[in-house]
């Protein structure tokens, strides 16, 4: 029980008569990387919204890093260690990237409140080492984000929730607008990240990427968890009926 | 051989290509100006813009026409470093001048003399309660609380009722005209005392907006505020998601440019030994303009105090060169609307470029 990071019980959300999310009871381990796939409006992104605080459940529980949770909004999840890498980057597009990386929480050298003195070197100094611990290459630290590629926007959004999460990291959809090259970095950051045993929810559509990166993967289906399988169970083809509803993994899933 | 550095993840760049600071375009665009008036000078009046032509004076440079550019704009100027901090987080200030007005009139009215010329001050609103020569700190501290208030309800209005600045500040644009009007009932208040006038004296309002833009350049450049500033005016959902304190951080950006354009009205009043209830109308938009002039963004999040001290001097040289061509003062007020325009559309257009570039 003690390794359990993550643990939902009977998650249920409703908007308003619509069934978005019903009875998601999902457990996610220490070092563990796990996948959320789904068709659109299967309730992948919901039950990420229900676990990050964004929105607030309809009834179940939650249970982080061994305790029993209600956050009630994204800030205080992230402040008890779940970070999220959204589809829309919370990149300040004018800053660079040691600033974006510590935006919120500076380093600095003298405390005067919000004249506080800001420790540039330190902040650079820890930049580089968070960039080469995530395996994230980018050629110019100073330069703003404005100036950066989609696929280099989304590796320093990443390396900055890797550098303070973390306990647990959530990534919905972060290869969705990138290019083939873009997409094997990001793809090769998680892989550091799994090295490293932090634990990880990803959010994808992508088959290969799944297959290549995580462990298990959980499949929703019309608000409800349709399955529940660790990699070397099943295959592509398997995934893809569960997601289409050709196989209902209903009674399979009750049994076990 | 290009010059190339080496980043992060073995990675180089061309240290060359680097983005090119946008204060140095405005500091071209000041020098290009000033050598445009220099030549048409020599062509057509045969006299210079920027050196020395008077055989009795022994100075390379026309040193009465610099200090008179920097003097006339180092009033607005000061109330330009708040409005650019403003504008840097994606906000806008329409109050600054109408707050000078007011500011005037209520620390001036703390500042002045019991009796002129052995007879009592007629001018002095407090003189009944024995409110003359009072130290010089008084109508100081005074005038920035009306600043400090005054940002206070701008700040207030916009952090908490999420109405736009815009509104915000236009309220407070005739909200405080008004109190200026108000105060005195229209007349001018006249005779500070001599502390109180040693403040605007000489070159001290040089002295003091060139301090202040020091000042404010390095909080800008290495304060967590400065830091918070671009980061709310480039993507305030992300400040937010960040943890940023978004409402605090406005109002204190407000309060601040209170507090510079209730300084701006201490200066401007001393140095014109009086305060009347039309002071610094149109300064908000000049304090805007000189922002814009110097490379701030209308959208927020790029800008520099060094570039608005520049397109301050742009401001500077636009009204003496005008001068110093004997052209009307008409034409002045022409070119300075194109050149605000210009300014903006130029923004626009780089940034556009920057995006396709990208």
């Amino acid at each position: 029980m003690s390794d359990i990071v993550l643990k939902t019980e009977n998650l249920t959300k409703h908007y308003g008569g619509v069934h978005a999310l019903q009875e998601a009871n999902f457990e996610l381990r220490k070092g563990e990387h796990v996948a959320i796939m789904g068709d659109n409006g299967a309730g992948k992104s919901t039950f990420v919204r229900q676990i990050t605080g964004v929105e607030q459940r309809t009834d179940g529980k939650i249970w982080f890093d061994g305790k029993e949770v209600n956050f009630a909004g994204p800030i205080e999840a992230r402040e008890a260690g779940i970070e999220t890498v959204f589809q829309n980057l919370a990149l300040a597009d004018d800053l660079d990237v040691p600033s974006n990386l510590f935006l919120g929480r500076e380093k600095v050298l003298f405390n005067l409140g919000p004249f506080s003195i800001l420790d540039r070197k330190a902040m650079r100094k820890a930049t580089e080492a968070a960039l080469v611990r995530t395996a994230v290459k980018i050629p110019n630290l100073s330069s703003t984000i404005r100036h950066m590629s989609g696929g280099q926007r989304q590796c320093v959004a990443i390396a900055r929730t890797a550098t303070f999460a973390s306990k647990l990291i959530i990534m919905d959809e972060p290869t969705a607008a990138l290019g083939v090259q873009e997409t094997a970095q990001v793809e090769n950051i998680i892989r550091t990240l799994k090295a490293n045993g932090e634990p990880l929810i990803l959010i994808s559509h992508n088959m290969r990427q799944v297959f290549d990166l995580v462990d298990r993967i959980v499949v929703f289906r019309r608000g409800r968890i349709v399955a529940n399988l660790r990699k070397q169970d099943t295959d592509g083809n398997d995934i893809v009926a569960y997601i289409t509803g050709a196989k209902t993994g209903q009674a399979e899933l009750q049994a076990a | 051989m290009s010059q190339t550095s080496h980043g992060i993840g073995g990675l180089s760049y061309d240290a060359k290509k680097r983005p090119w600071p946008a204060e140095f375009n405005v500091l071209l665009a000041l020098v290009i100006l000033v050598g445009a008036f220099e030549l048409i000078g020599r062509v057509f009046l045969g006299d210079s813009f920027l050196f020395n032509t008077r055989e009795n004076v022994d100075a390379i440079f026309n040193e009465q026409r610099l200090q008179i550019i920097i003097l006339q704009v180092s009033i607005v100027g000061i109330i330009a470093i708040g409005v650019t901090q403003v504008i840097i987080c994606g906000g806008i200030d329409l109050s600054s001048g109408s707050i000078v007005g007011a500011t005037a009139m209520i620390a001036m009215s703390f500042a002045q003399v019991a009796t002129v010329n052995g007879n009592p001050n007629p001018k002095a609103m407090f003189i009944a309660y024995g409110w003359t020569d009072l130290p010089v700190i008084v109508p100081l501290l005074v005038a920035i609380g009306c600043g400090l208030i005054a940002g206070m309800i701008n700040g207030s209005l916009i952090a908490y009722t999420r109405i736009p600045p815009f509104i915000a500040t236009l309220g407070m644009m005739v909200t405080a005209r008004g109190i200026a009007k108000w105060w005195s009932k229209g007349q001018p208040i006249s005779f500070p005392t001599e502390s109180f006038a040693a403040i605007g004296k000489g070159l001290m309002p040089v002295i003091i907006f060139i301090s202040l833009a020091i000042l404010f350049q390095l909080i800008l450049s290495y304060t967590r505020y400065g830091k918070h500033c671009y980061a709310i005016g480039s993507n305030e959902d992300a400040a937010r998601m960040s943890g940023i304190k978004i409402a605090n951080h406005k109002v204190l950006v407000y309060v601040i440019a209170g507090i510079l354009a209730s300084i701006a009205a201490v200066v401007l009043s001393s140095k014109n030994l009086t305060a009347q209830a039309g002071m610094g109308v149109m300064y908000e938009l000049d304090a805007i303009a000189m922002a814009v002039i110097g490379g701030v963004s209308l959208s927020g999040g790029r800008g520099s105090i060094i570039g608005t001290v520049i397109g301050s001097l742009i401001f500077g040289v636009i009204i003496s060169g005008f001068t110093f061509l004997r052209l009307d003062a008409y034409y002045q007020e022409m070119v300075k609307g194109v050149i605000i325009v210009g300014a903006v559309v130029l923004d626009q257009w780089r940034q556009r470029r920057r995006a396709i570039g990208a």
